[in-house]
């Protein structure tokens, strides 16, 4: 079964069956790797991606429940202000140490900045608790995403 | 005797020959490679597979990154230590990731915290051979001595004259110049550094934040299928049947068949492969499959029945094997006036590196075999699937990629040897192997549980006179490292005058391995936590207790490990310097607010010194709350790069929070109860405390910091429980209901 869906502004046609995770077409039908499978079941964060600008994870999401939502992926993440400036805050943090988990948190934490330029310091770990980093680099992603809160987009 | 020193010493030449030789070999410049060497792929310009350095007509420096990347820096770190002594202009340097190679590269693996100490001296050396060349070949077309230049990042400069050459001007004239002697090519002085001690952050960091591939399991290769792999969750089964015509059924499912298992659990297992054009598609079909296995007897072990044969080998007294017998232990406890006894223990663990195992492979037409392995020891993996597929190794090509994570489960190849059985049956199709992550979880090489029984003997001044532990562990099949094991040395052993250590082994199929700062992990919660009791019985803390039992020691002597060279003993100076560092920095003798305590616990491991204070409390739910961890690490002369360091301490802290509060594999009926992140609970943003990390530089060679930031916080932890609860915690994970 053939499904459109509109992906980074892009109509893509994905051949599969309706109950596949949107992970697995972005990844092995459509060749686009930067969404990470980390769980399968939801719990790690690692795939998440914007669907219609609010994060979902695309390892539970299959292909034939997005209809017209329009799906943003990490690779089209720098287009937004918000993204462009997340990711540098996450090179002059050094945010990373293996770097597998990052575009899902980079996808997370986007999404709770486009809705809450200002969040408190508890408003970022509770948006935030979705998405694990076995490398535990919490103390430096909490330390970007205050940081874009406070300086806005100015800096990229 | 003679012979087999002999032939030791010969490898390990031989092995620093290519080290040290290898470089001014490989030190590859563009005329002169450019007409030897194929180009690298992947590379730009004049990169020259297999050079360590290559400077560019253009200025640009190409290094290659020739250890396996896990998220430790390593690829940043190692390309800073050659850029420094070649004074190169780090924004002019470009880092390519080297293929598996020992002839080219010496050992290359991720583990252990080797990397800093196995390479500090020699790439150092690697860059300032280069930079020598570099001079020499400006002296010779300026008719000056080597001695009148200087240089600045990537610029040879003749002061007296104001002449200047850049590195790329230079180079092709350098690539005639006589290679340096390694051993006594001059390194900069410490305060020249300007590179070294510099917070860089990691080379790939760029790419990740965009979502380029650049991961193991973002290998895409023209026409390339996927294969999903059922075993049995039973450890030790056997395959019976398998009903792959069903799977073949399935949509998208491209072929699926049995292969039978060799070697062990560290090589292949039996089970069913399943390649589908999707690997969700290929995943899905293993559900029809209807395998029947042979458990043996293994599905009737249990976590239930490792503790009641533990329970069973104390009681019955006598530990198979006396690993340390010093002074008259018995003899101790008899004329001790306290006598403590305490029983501890702690549960397998598993890895969970974010990215789960894969590996890709291409079985070709001439039966060689190519690889793109995210391996923490790629030489391994290359040995492993050459024996499997008895092949000569250079048959089998294994290109190293960047991994999400390692933990030490990447240092186990069995996922490469599984996909080259795999490939094997398909050759010309490049396959790509993907395990879930209830594949990983429960497929894993455990971080052995254990069990120690303790006593200790205090004098009548509270002195420590007497110590022993009957250590209940698992056997396992024999290899380089047991993770299964304890040092003869385990603290306090050289600063008690009578310790006897013993262990009795119990049988199990579970596989086992390195986790991060493996033995230590575990060993580090039992020893400070027990010490910790016998410093509440002599009336003192323990930071004094460590300060006084080492007063007087000497540092142990070096040691050679092997491969990874020699290695320096524990310096009892070097624990005072952290104790008191993280004294000062915990204000430990102040007491905390109501409602909170702190715990100190001090380890030495993997050549790290730290000390470390956790400051806890009960919220209102009767769960742990963690208000700061203070931490003091001496790991020698230089912090390397300090993004890298404090990142890898700050992550070691936290992993071994989560190990202390959450974390266990039990097994039930032969296989793990646990499958994935919803009963295998790692940390999460909300449990961060305050970290306060600091670095003690003394006088000796940088070490690694993977590991050794990890092992205390564990005991420190537990240490602040008991302050604040006045209840012991003796079994990990800590179960909060034992503190009320």
């Amino acid at each position: 079964m053939a499904y459109r869906v509109k992906i980074n502004g892009e109509t893509r046609d994905i051949d599969a069956p309706q109950d596949m995770p949107l992970l697995w077409a972005l990844r092995q039908e459509l060749g686009m790797v930067g969404t990470k499978f980390g769980c399968g079941i939801g719990m790690c964060g690692a795939c998440t991606v914007h669907l219609d600008g609010v994060a979902t994870r695309s390892c539970a999401l299959p292909v034939g429940s997005i209809g017209d939502k329009e799906v943003t992926t990490i690779e089209a993440l720098g287009q937004s202000p918000v993204g462009a400036a997340l990711q540098q805050a996450w090179l002059d943090e050094d945010v990373m140490q293996c770097g597998y988990c990052q575009a899902g948190q980079l996808m997370n934490a986007s999404a709770l900045l486009a809705a809450n330029p200002s969040p408190s310091q508890e408003e970022i770990e509770n948006h935030m608790r979705g998405n694990i980093c076995r490398c535990a680099c919490y103390k430096r992603i909490n330390q970007a995403i205050a940081r874009v809160a406070e300086e806005g987009t100015a800096n990229v | 005797m003679f012979e087999a020193t002999d032939l030791n010493r010969r490898a390990f030449l031989r092995v620093s020959a290519v080290a040290g030789g290898g470089l001014a070999l490989t030190m590859t410049l563009p005329e002169m490679a450019l007409a030897a060497q194929p180009a690298m792929p992947g590379a730009t310009g004049g990169a020259m597979l297999g050079a360590f350095v290559t400077i560019n007509p253009d200025n640009t420096i190409t290094i290659v990154g020739k250890n396996p990347e896990i998220g430790q820096g390593i690829k940043t770190m190692l390309p800073m230590l050659i850029a420094e002594e070649l004074d190169a202009d780090w924004d002019q340097v470009r880092i390519v990731q080297g293929d598996s190679d020992v002839a080219r590269y010496g050992p290359q693996l991720a583990g252990g915290s080797f990397a800093t100490p196995m390479n500090w001296l020699p790439m150092r050396q690697t860059g300032a051979a280069a930079r020598q060349m570099l001079l020499g070949a400006a002296a010779a077309q300026w008719g000056v001595e080597v001695a009148s230049l200087t240089t600045e990042p990537g610029v040879v400069v003749h002061a007296a004259s104001d002449r200047r050459a850049t590195y790329g001007q230079l180079a092709t004239a350098a690539a005639a110049m006589p290679v340096p002697d390694m051993a006594a090519v001059p390194l900069k002085p410490a305060a020249q550094f300007r590179i070294i001690g510099r917070a860089i952050g990691g080379v790939d960091s760029g790419r990740i934040v965009q979502g380029e591939a650049i991961f193991g399991v973002d290998t895409i290769l023209p026409g390339m299928v996927y294969a999903a792999y059922e075993r049995s969750p039973v450890f030790g089964a056997r395959l019976v049947s398998a009903d792959v015509a069903a799977a073949k059924a399935q949509a998208g499912v491209i072929d699926a068949f049995t292969v039978e298992g060799s070697g062990g659990a560290e090589n292949l297992v039996d089970g069913v492969a399943v390649i589908g054009r999707n690997w969700w598609l290929a995943n899905k079909a293993r559900q029809v499959l209807n395998v029947q296995w042979d458990n043996g007897d293994w599905a009737s072990h249990s976590t239930a029945s490792y503790d009641a044969s533990a329970t069973q080998a104390w009681t019955s007294g006598t530990p198979q094997e006396v690993f340390q017998d010093k002074g008259d232990v018995d003899a101790a406890f008899a004329g001790a006036a306290t006598v403590l006894e305490a029983d501890y223990a702690y549960p397998f663990l598993a890895h969970v590196a974010m990215e789960p195992m894969n590996c890709t492979a291409l079985m070709h037409a001439d039966g060689s075999i190519e690889m793109w392995a995210p391996t923490q020891l790629p030489q391994g993996g290359q040995a492993a699937v050459a024996g499997y597929l008895g092949l000569p190794q250079d048959r089998v090509t294994v290109h190293i990629t960047r991994m999400g994570g390692g933990f030490g489960r990447r240092l186990t190849n069995d996922y490469m040897v599984q996909v080259a059985a795999i490939a094997k049956r398909m050759p010309g199709t490049p396959v790509q192997l993907i395990w879930s992550r209830e594949d990983d979880v429960r497929s894993d090489f455990y971080r052995p549980a254990g069990y120690h029984r303790l006593k200790a003997g205090l004098d009548a001044q509270g002195k420590l006179v007497g110590l022993s532990d009957h250590f209940i562990t698992f056997d396992r099949p024999p290899g380089p490292f047991n993770p299964a094991s304890m040092p003869a040395t385990e603290f306090p052993a050289n600063f008690v005058p009578n310790v006897r250590y013993g262990q009795t082994k119990l049988p199990t199929a579970v596989p086992m391995g390195a986790l991060r700062a493996p033995t230590s992990n575990a060993l580090a919660f039992v020893f400070q936590s027990f010490l910790d009791e016998v410093a509440h019985a002599s009336g003192k803390d323990l930071p004094t207790l460590m300060i006084e039992l080492v007063e007087g020691g000497t540092a142990e002597p070096t040691t050679n490990s092997g491969f990874a060279g020699p290695m320096p003993g524990f310096n009892p100076s070097r624990l005072v310097a952290v104790t008191r560092k993280v004294m000062e920095m915990s204000a430990w003798a102040t007491p905390s607010g109501t409602g909170k305590a702190k715990g100190f616990g001090f380890y030495f491991s993997h050549l790290g010194y730290f000390a470390e204070v956790v400051e806890a409390g009960l919220d209102a739910r009767g769960q742990v709350e963690i208000h700061n961890v203070w931490a003091a690490g001496d790991v020698g002369s230089h912090i390397i790069n300090p993004h890298g360091a404090m990142n890898q301490a700050e992550g070691a802290i936290i992993d071994g929070l989560g190990q202390a509060l959450q974390l266990a594999v039990e097994i039930e009926g032969g296989a793990v109860k646990q499958s994935n992140f919803h009963n295998y609970q790692l940390p999460r943003m909300p449990m961060m405390p305050q970290l306060h990390v600091e670095f003690v530089l003394s006088d000796n060679a940088p070490t690694g910091l993977g590991e050794p930031a990890l092992p205390p916080v564990i005991p420190a932890l537990t240490n602040a429980l008991f302050a604040l609860t006045g209840k012991r915690v003796r079994k990990l994970p800590i179960d909060v209901r034992q503190l009320v």
